[in-house]
């Protein structure tokens, strides 16, 4: 099978900061890959050099077989984009906006309608096609973004957080979407995103990115799999005593403490869970309560970046993004 | 980049900006009528109740006078201003949609500047209208050479506004732009009094705003007589529209992301 994206060893640097440190990486045409990493590791820069928005520092990138570098024209020709932040004209209408699109990526003149309406069924947004963009919901907009991407029918379509600030129904729904594109017509999907649940029902391979390196990259569930055993979370307080002394038994995999609670990993854990409390008692840590279950991909995160996902939301870069976003919101 | 241009991709694009300059501009009725606003009380007001005190030389009133000014005026507030809205297409993202299109940015402004430009020319013929219907008097033989002098001078100023918004990061620069910028190229440009009747210090500063060659071109277009003669007029506005179109073109090519 041919490859849809192959990075060699991709960089950016800003001054000392390197946002993205030597990726390497193929992606398979046709499949749905997901890059998983807290805010700030790395993921839209690395999709902005891959849709050539940004220049590599170093290394090299293949989208469709064309140099991101050295032919930016065919990988713009050959991509969709949905950005992480609204790229709409929202003065214009949902067609107005699609017409330009259209035009900018040369579809031709004979088949704009047709196919702009086939697009706003397929997203539900039929009855909007002449309404301005101004008045539509967060989910409708972000339909229209996805519409538009693939206006121009590309091979592959970059998802960049495509359901943030979205309400749980409406992600639904355009996960929905995403899924049945990549199955009805065959649509390379890159994305990225910090809801592992969703990212473990869609994607058929996923890699960790974390300060600008992959750390791992397979399939959720060979991912989970080398996790292996049970997770045991325990709500309690203090307890570094008692978890010093857990993470010294030969039976326990991994201990991690993180928003108050404590993941111990261990096989056949509805044995485990006796001991465990015993042992806590026996420290004087008092157990709120206790869960069992299968590793998730954010035990998977855990496991490789020694926090969650949430935590590692703290790179000065962003923050300022978001704060300059959040100042702006006020106007 | 400069592989594989699709010369018809690229027209298609320079037509699409310039459409959706037009489609803007005339959605937005507020903007429309808020722009012919101001000059139209300059015409209407400040020319006619003026006219009984100023004498021009060799005759004439002085809404006569200030018409061409305030053409200028309102082709310089029009145009600086659609550039400026570049800035705007950044913060709310439909800037980025424009800049990883298949199209070169070159097409991008260019079909920008063409649309801002034009929007600027239709408030300026909205307002030559205007002052022709107060009674100011024009020199028919001169309009086709009007027109195209017109669309060289918002051609102008629309690419200093794109200049700007390059450059800048946010809207909260306009207001300085605004004081520092726009109303000084306006008051110095001659357009409401007769540079000849400046102290010298004055007539320095005039010399050195490009507005003053545009209000001078204009007048003598429209009325036959002018302080600057007017193929200087036209080659420093020519000059200077080449220079800041090539300016705004490198500035806007900087933009990341």
């Amino acid at each position: 099978m041919e490859n849809a994206i192959e990075i060699r060893g991709l960089s950016k640097a800003y001054g000392q900061l390197k946002a993205v440190d030597s990726v390497s990486l193929e992606v398979e045409e046709g499949k749905i890959f997901g890059l998983l990493g807290p805010n700030g590791a790395g993921k839209t820069t690395l999709i902005s050099m891959l849709v050539t928005m940004r220049k590599p520092t170093s290394g090299k990138a293949f989208v469709n077989g064309f140099d991101v570098s050295k032919d930016a024209s065919a990988v713009r020709k050959s991509i969709g984009i949905v950005f992480q932040d609204p790229s709409l004209d929202e003065d214009l209408t949902a067609l107005e906006n699609l017409e330009i699109h259209a035009a900018m990526y040369g579809v031709p003149k004979s088949e704009r309608h047709e196919k702009i309406h086939k697009l706003m069924g397929m997203v539900g947004l039929e009855d909007k096609i002449d309404v301005r963009v101004k008045t539509f919901s967060g989910g409708m907009k972000r339909r229209l973004e996805i519409a538009r991407g693939l206006l121009h029918e590309p091979k592959v379509l970059f998802l960049d957080e495509p359901t943030i600030g979205l309400d749980p129904q409406t992600r639904a729904g355009i996960w929905d979407y995403i899924v049945k594109l990549n199955k009805t017509k065959g649509i390379t999907i890159i994305l990225t995103t910090h809801y592992m649940d969703e990212a473990d029902k869609v994607c058929s391979r996923v890699a960790i990115i974390d300060h600008g390196k992959i750390i791992a990259v397979d399939t959720p569930e060979n991912l989970k799999n080398t996790l292996g055993g049970d997770v045991i979370s325990l709500k309690c307080e203090g307890g570094e005593a008692c978890i010093t002394d857990l993470s010294k038994q030969n039976w326990v995999k991994s201990t991690v403490k993180h928003d108050g609670i404590v993941d111990v990993r261990v096989e056949k854990g509805e044995e485990k869970i006796p001991i465990i409390i015993k042992m806590a008692e026996g420290h004087g840590v008092k157990v709120d309560s206790v869960s069992l279950r299968k590793p998730s991909l954010d035990d998977v995160f855990l496991h490789y970046t020694g926090k969650t996902i949430r935590e590692g939301e703290a790179d000065p870069r962003e923050a300022m993004r978001l704060r300059r976003k959040a100042f702006k919101g006020r106007h | 980049m400069a592989t594989n241009i699709n010369f018809n991709r690229e027209l298609e694009g320079i037509y699409a900006m310039w459409k959706r300059e037009m489609t803007l501009f005339f959605r937005s009725k507020s903007r429309l009528i808020g722009s012919l606003a101001m000059p139209f009380f300059f015409l209407a007001i400040l020319g006619t109740g003026m006219s009984g005190m100023f004498a021009m030389p060799g005759g004439g009133n002085y809404l006569q006078f200030i018409a061409p000014g305030i053409i200028g005026m309102i082709l310089m507030f029009g145009s600086m201003f659609s550039g400026i809205v570049v800035l705007m297409d950044r913060q709310f993202g439909f800037l980025k949609e424009t800049l990883v299109a298949p199209i070169s940015r070159l097409s991008v402004v260019t079909g920008k500047s063409l649309g801002g430009a034009s929007t600027a020319m239709v408030q300026g013929i909205l307002i030559l209208a205007i002052a022709v219907l107060l009674g100011v008097q024009i020199q028919i033989a001169n309009i086709v050479l009007l027109l195209l002098f017109m669309f060289l001078i918002s051609m102008m100023f629309v690419s200093i506004g794109i200049m700007i918004a390059s450059v800048l990061q946010d809207m909260h620069g306009f207001q300085l732009i605004m004081n520092f910028l726009i109303m000084p190229m306006f008051f110095l440009s001659g357009a409401l009094f007769p540079l000849s009747s400046a102290p010298g210090a004055l007539q320095v500063a005039t010399m050195a705003d490009p507005l003053t060659y545009g209000v001078n071109g204009l007048r003598f277009l429209l009325t036959g007589t002018s302080e600057i003669a007017f193929p200087v007029c036209l080659a420093v506005i020519g000059g200077l529209t080449a220079f800041f179109i090539t300016m705004a073109m490198k500035l806007f090519n900087r933009i990341e992301e």
